[in-house]
């Protein structure tokens, strides 16, 4: 909570003047008005509430329906995408398998399309089952203006001007978060797929720490194993998009 | 002094300009206010005019860009960067909190019960998993109790700010429920004096984080050569309820190998500090307030003016300052934290030792002023600066870079400190007395990646902290560094390296070092205890800069870019623990890992970068070390 005051100012040294000034006008600072929890601000800046159609063809609200109250998982793609997009999609297919009956339950992953304009729900659809896409994970897309806002809102963009016009460049990380838990983070989705899993749980209900840390163990142990039987490795490494 | 009543100076004419441009251009003094382009005192920030503070390029001024300060935080323009901006807040009301006045407090010893014991104390409650491999050959002598949790503490006196809700370090344990301190308490240790501290986590539980922060910790004791499992790794970290006993030997390194029993002396460091470490969330936990300082003394660097290199006495002339730049959410009045941002998060408002642009009184004498940026991404570049005389060279000496002193004092006028660098300097206020200087930040940085190129012209960048000369004369038994020809010397790097590694730090859509992306249990390779490696560190890209840290063992710098690291006009040359990787720097490093076995990361410490992966993990072994050249 945010001290509500008035303040009369005095013309005084300015910040780094330090001294000598002329005399300036009295200045009122106005009151600020702090009505505004942390949770909120996050969703005003964060989690905008723009209309989606999902792969199912169904209307959404990013915020209302996907986010508010939710353990979610969200990351960007493209279906004609050549390079990240197939194998972060087919990691995360193994993720969504390691979290097993937790998606879909208690744990919604979305993936928005960065290219809206080709990506139909029909397009997504038949991109879902492409992948073997199991249930509680819908993708996403929507109106080009409303796809821009939530790549910059929700930090899918870079500075770099250069690279930030580049779609490749952010189908990278996956964020997971809990939204009424105000617990964000992000990890690249092409990561071993356990060491997502245990980065998603990061954001989990703090009653289920235990069960996580058993899921996790599990998840590790059995990966040893496949190591020991020279089964093939478990995470693709990608080959990246270049050099900036 | 009394001309200047009647007489405007420049700067004060440029303000009234000023002033008559926004009447003409018809914005009020509430929007300026708002957009934070104006002062708390109702005046403009200097040198900004109309054109400027709506985001015209920058007016170049000979071969120094001059940039307006307040609007040198990217607002929604660039990258996810959102339009937060700091209300104004008075600067210069507060003192600089010092452990010389007490206001910023030192840690104290005191009795642990249990009593600590080498194997992890789970059923009591810690969450070690680990034992202590040091513990019976460097018995601890002092124990400490140090417990995280949240508090309120005041950053400002400025009445328009409120207490800000932070997590920090309470000296002793939850039971004895004594307030927050941030930056932490200061430990105050000597070599060969090993010590414990018991480390609680009574955060508040997920929810309750006021935006931003995980209840979930790891203490790194930065730059310390500590056992693996006291260093406070990344995936070491504890819950809620949980404590953890951290061993720190204080040794010399070479203890065990090179230089048994006593380790090597030119392997000493003097200003290291801690800081949460938890991984993914070591930025937003940094931020939220868990760090602080950690000096070791010896019988050279010993405290005291009167003997060994005769440095400025501790704590009288030795000051530790902790820099850092916050953003206050004008939406709630608490600090507020970029969650959704991978390029690096910039504050608007800056901090010394937890307060806002505070004021520290002086006597006219040589000081030791100990600096540390902990960012979150922040680059510094620290003038003294006169504003009464803006053309002045005002030099002081650098002793060190990082945790370990130079070789000699070098004479600078400006030292440049990224993310988690140390700067250790001596000013001398001698002849000084009635003066006052700031420590200004005049590197421009625009954006979370790092320096965006130039500096501010002197008196237009950042005044950090201002400093008053007018405390009593005083003796000062201070060696003057000119005078001192040598400190430890740095140890040979003629070793021939059992292997040289080569490392890429670079952007793929995500951080990653060498193509590849971190996870907790990824050993990456694997390091023969005792030995020499050579490291090339590489920045691939031009946009990103990487303050890069080693865990466990510093570096010598062989070269930057192929040519010797240079002593002017910035000191590169020295042991140091993170390297500060510019567009496409290239630094060749050499390394020795002694004594302690285990896991240790290498990171960039842009903790956003770290929290995106752009980490790995090494293990120090006895048995099976690789010759991955490029792990």
């Amino acid at each position: 909570m945010s001290r509500m005051s008035r303040r009369t100012w005095l013309g005084m040294a300015g910040a780094a003047a330090g001294a000598g000034l002329v005399g300036l006008p009295q200045l009122q600072r106005e009151s600020r008005a702090a009505a505004l929890t942390p949770r909120d601000l996050i969703r005003q800046r964060n989690l905008p509430n723009v209309v989606l159609t999902t792969h199912e063809g169904e209307q959404v609200r990013f915020y209302d329906d996907l986010v508010k109250d939710r353990f979610v998982t969200i990351n960007m793609v493209y279906t004609s995408c050549k390079t990240t997009c197939p194998l972060t999609t087919a990691n995360l297919v193994r993720v969504q398998k390691m979290l097993g009956d937790r998606v879909g339950r208690d744990l919604s992953m979305y993936s928005i399309t960065l290219d809206p304009e080709h990506d139909t729900p029909e397009v997504l659809n038949s991109y879902v089952k492409t992948f073997g896409v199991g249930s509680g994970w819908k993708f996403l897309t929507g109106k080009p203006e409303d796809i821009e806002l939530l790549r910059r809102r929700l930090g899918f963009a870079w500075a770099n001007q250069e690279m930030d016009r580049n779609k490749d460049f952010h189908t990278g990380n996956l964020r997971y978060g809990n939204e009424p838990l105000m617990l964000w983070g992000a990890v690249p989705g092409m990561a071993e797929p356990e060491w997502v899993s245990e980065c998603i749980l990061f954001a989990d209900w703090p009653q289920n720490r235990e069960k996580d840390r058993e899921r996790i163990a599990q998840l590790k142990s059995r990966k040893a194993s496949r190591a020991e039987s020279g089964a093939n490795p478990t995470a693709p490494i990608a080959q990246g998009h270049g050099h900036h | 002094m009394r001309l200047l009543k009647y007489r405007l100076t420049k700067r004060q004419r440029d303000v009234l300009k000023n002033r008559q441009e926004l009447i003409k251009a018809g914005i009020s003094r509430r929007d300026l206010l708002k957009l934070g382009l104006m002062t708390s005192a109702g005046v403009l920030v200097d040198g900004l005019s109309v054109s400027k503070a709506f985001g015209q390029v920058a007016a170049s001024r000979g071969t120094t860009t001059t940039v307006p300060r307040s609007t040198s935080q990217s607002c929604g323009t660039r990258g996810s960067s959102l339009c937060v901006i700091s209300p104004p807040i008075q600067p210069f009301l507060d003192l600089l909190p010092t452990p010389r006045d007490g206001t910023w407090r030192v840690q104290t010893p005191t009795a642990l019960s249990p009593a600590p014991t080498a194997a992890p104390n789970t059923a009591a409650g810690e969450g070690r998993t680990i034992a202590h491999q040091a513990f019976t050959q460097f018995p601890p002598q002092k124990f400490y109790a140090v417990t995280q949790k949240a508090g309120a503490l005041s950053i400002t006196s400025d009445p328009t700010i409120a207490p800000q809700n932070l997590w920090g370090f309470a000296i002793g344990t939850p039971e004895q429920n004594n307030p927050i301190n941030v930056p932490g308490p200061l430990y105050v240790e000597r070599y060969n004096v090993p010590i414990l501290v018991r480390n609680y986590n009574r955060l508040p539980p997920e929810g309750q984080n006021g935006g931003f922060g995980k209840p979930s910790v790891t203490t790194h004791l930065h730059n310390g050569h500590t056992p693996s499992e006291s260093d406070g790794n990344p995936c070491n970290y504890f819950e809620i309820g949980q404590f953890y006993d951290q061993h720190y030997p204080n040794v010399l390194a070479g203890i065990n190998s090179t230089h048994p029993g006593t380790g090597d002396i030119q392997e000493s460091m003097s200003t290291l500090w801690y800081h949460d470490h938890r991984v993914d969330f070591t930025s937003q936990n940094t931020y939220k307030g868990l760090a602080g300082m950690y000096l070791l003394f010896n019988d050279f660097d010993t405290g005291d003016e009167l003997t060994g290199f005769h440095l400025p006495s501790f704590p009288q002339y030795d000051i530790p300052m902790v820099f850092n730049d916050k953003v206050i959410d004008p939406g709630t009045g608490q600090i507020f934290f970029d969650l959704f941002n991978l390029d690096g998060v910039l504050g608007d408002r800056y901090l010394v030792n937890g307060k806002v642009q505070p004021v520290l009184h002086v006597s006219p004498r040589r000081y030791r002023f100990r600096w540390l940026n902990t960012g979150p991404s922040r680059f510094h570049q620290f003038f003294l600066t006169d504003l009464t005389n803006l053309s002045a060279n005002n030099t002081f000496w650098q002793i060190s870079t990082d945790g370990n002193l130079t070789d000699k004092p070098y004479q600078v006028s400006s030292a440049r400190v990224a993310v988690a660098e140390r700067v250790d300097v001596i000013v001398d206020f001698t002849g000084k007395a009635g003066k006052t200087f700031y420590i200004e930040n005049r590197l421009v940085q625009n954006d979370g990646q790092g320096p965006s190129g130039g500096l501010f012209a002197a008196g237009q960048g950042n005044l950090l902290l201002k400093i008053v000369v007018d405390g009593p004369v005083v003796n000062d038994n201070s060696q003057n560094p000119a005078n001192i020809t040598a400190f430890y010397g740095f140890p040979s790097t003629t070793a021939t390296p059992r292997v040289t590694r080569n490392f890429t730090f670079q952007n793929r859509g995500d951080w990653r070092i060498n193509d590849k992306i971190f996870a907790c249990d990824d050993i990456r390779f694997r390091v023969q205890r005792n030995s020499v490696e050579i490291w090339n560190w590489q920045n691939e890209g031009s946009s990103w800069h990487h303050p890069v840290h080693m865990h466990f063992e510093e570096f010598q710098t062989l070269s930057i870019n192929g040519q010797a690291p240079a002593t002017s006009p910035l000191v590169q040359k020295g042991r140091k623990d993170v390297a500060r990787l510019e567009s496409r720097d290239n630094q060749r490093l050499f390394f020795r890992f002694r004594d302690f076995l285990g896991r240790y990361p290498l990171h960039c410490h842009n903790v956003v970068h770290e929290d995106h992966a752009m980490m790995l993990h090494l293990e120090i072994v006895d048995s099976g070390a690789d010759t991955n050249t490029r792990p």
